[in-house]
């Protein structure tokens, strides 16, 4: 397939935010986007129609209930055969902050067997509670299954910024050490907070800003085709966007975030 | 038949609650001598059911659906006829 004939969906309901920066980031890599809203998807487009969906970040719904979880369900009600089919057919599902929330609220994450009925994790209030919006390092510790980092080499530290009241990544504590190990063994782990040298942060805020379980930032299902990771890669896509470009002598053009949405496109490219 | 269902959502055992512990400060601070605080979510729920077993049904449903993550929620509920 070629760059210009690839089709992401960006879905928007009330609350939802950096879908403009999301789309613009396709947009620069020469992919058409499309930002709709969830009940345009269900009665004016398909989603097949799309090559990738992505959930962007934001407070959908006003994170009632739990974040994420109304529209994890509206989306399900609506739209669950098609979601189905975008995942056994390979075609990539991204979920960015309140997205992430999204796919695990929706089963879609870790989806240890397959879409799960009820969720299998959770992101839970802050520790320290409140929200949090800093720029967090990040290590890339999938080995190869995941196809949103395919261009960035393991042990590779990122830097993408973070901003979300509930990102506490957890397990329940009965299935804490087998999911974990489910984790590692499907290769499902993506990112890990850590600091600037790349040592985890074991909990310690602020390095890992949330107090998520295991520094856990981002996981990929078993197949690699859905990743949902609490940093903004969006806001990391260009280097103005940079905290400290004015103090650079050489503003990098590009942000370590614009990774993610080029192992998107090329993995696009060769498999459609 | 119309039916009202308080429901409780709170913290299973074991898991921290960084609200809870925000409001058992807040509460020392104003001299309370307080020793912890759970925060719990209360919905109130009416709803149409043809039977009392049909209304506890759809309750769980709710519950298990969307008012709960199994993963770190625990859900309680009562169930009344409305007028």
């Amino acid at each position: 397939m070629k760059v210009e004939e690839i089709r992401v969906c960006v879905i928007r309901v009330g609350g939802t935010n950096c879908d403009a920066e999301t789309k613009r980031a396709f947009d620069e890599l020469g992919v058409k986007a499309d930002i709709n809203h969830l009940n345009e998807i269900v009665k004016k487009a398909s989603l097949l129609d799309y090559n990738a969906l992505v959930f962007p970040g934001g407070f959908s719904y006003g994170d009632y209930v739990r974040a994420g979880a109304i529209l994890a369900k509206g989306t399900l009600t609506k739209l669950r055969h098609d979601l189905k089919m975008f995942v056994e057919e390979g075609r990539p599902i991204l979920g960015i902050c309140n997205g992430f929330q999204v796919l695990v609220e929706a089963g879609l994450l870790p989806a240890f067997e397959g879409i799960s009925e009820y969720p299998e994790a959770t992101l839970a209030t802050n520790i320290p509670i409140g929200y949090n919006c800093r720029w967090t390092y990040l290590k890339h510790e999938n080995s190869g299954r995941c196809l949103f980092t395919q261009k960035i080499p393991k042990g590779n530290v990122l830097r993408i910024p973070v901003a979300h009241a509930e990102g506490r990544f957890l397990f329940s504590k009965e299935n804490e050490d087998r999911y974990l190990r489910k984790l590692y063994d499907n290769d499902q782990l993506v990112f890990r907070y850590c600091n600037k040298e790349g040592e985890y942060a074991e909990g310690e805020f602020p390095v890992n800003p949330n107090g998520a379980f295991h520094d856990i930032a981002g996981i990929c299902d078993p197949t690699g085709t859905v990743f949902g990771l609490m940093p903004h890669p969006e806001r990391a896509f260009y280097g103005w966007q940079l905290p400290d470009w004015t103090k650079t002598e050489n503003m990098p053009t590009y942000g370590d975030g614009k990774l993610v949405f080029e192992s998107m496109v090329e993995y696009l490219k060769s498999r459609f | 038949m119309m039916y009202r269902a308080r429901i409780e959502v709170s913290l299973k055992p074991g898991h921290s609650d960084p609200e809870g512990e925000m409001t058992a400060q807040s509460l020392k601070e104003l001299k309370y001598s307080v020793k912890k605080v759970g925060v719990s979510k209360v919905y109130e729920v009416f709803f149409e059911a043809d039977s009392r077993e049909k209304a506890e049904e759809a309750v769980e449903e709710m519950c298990r659906r969307l008012l709960a993550n199994p993963t770190k929620d625990n859900y309680s509920y009562e169930i009344e006829e409305a007028r």
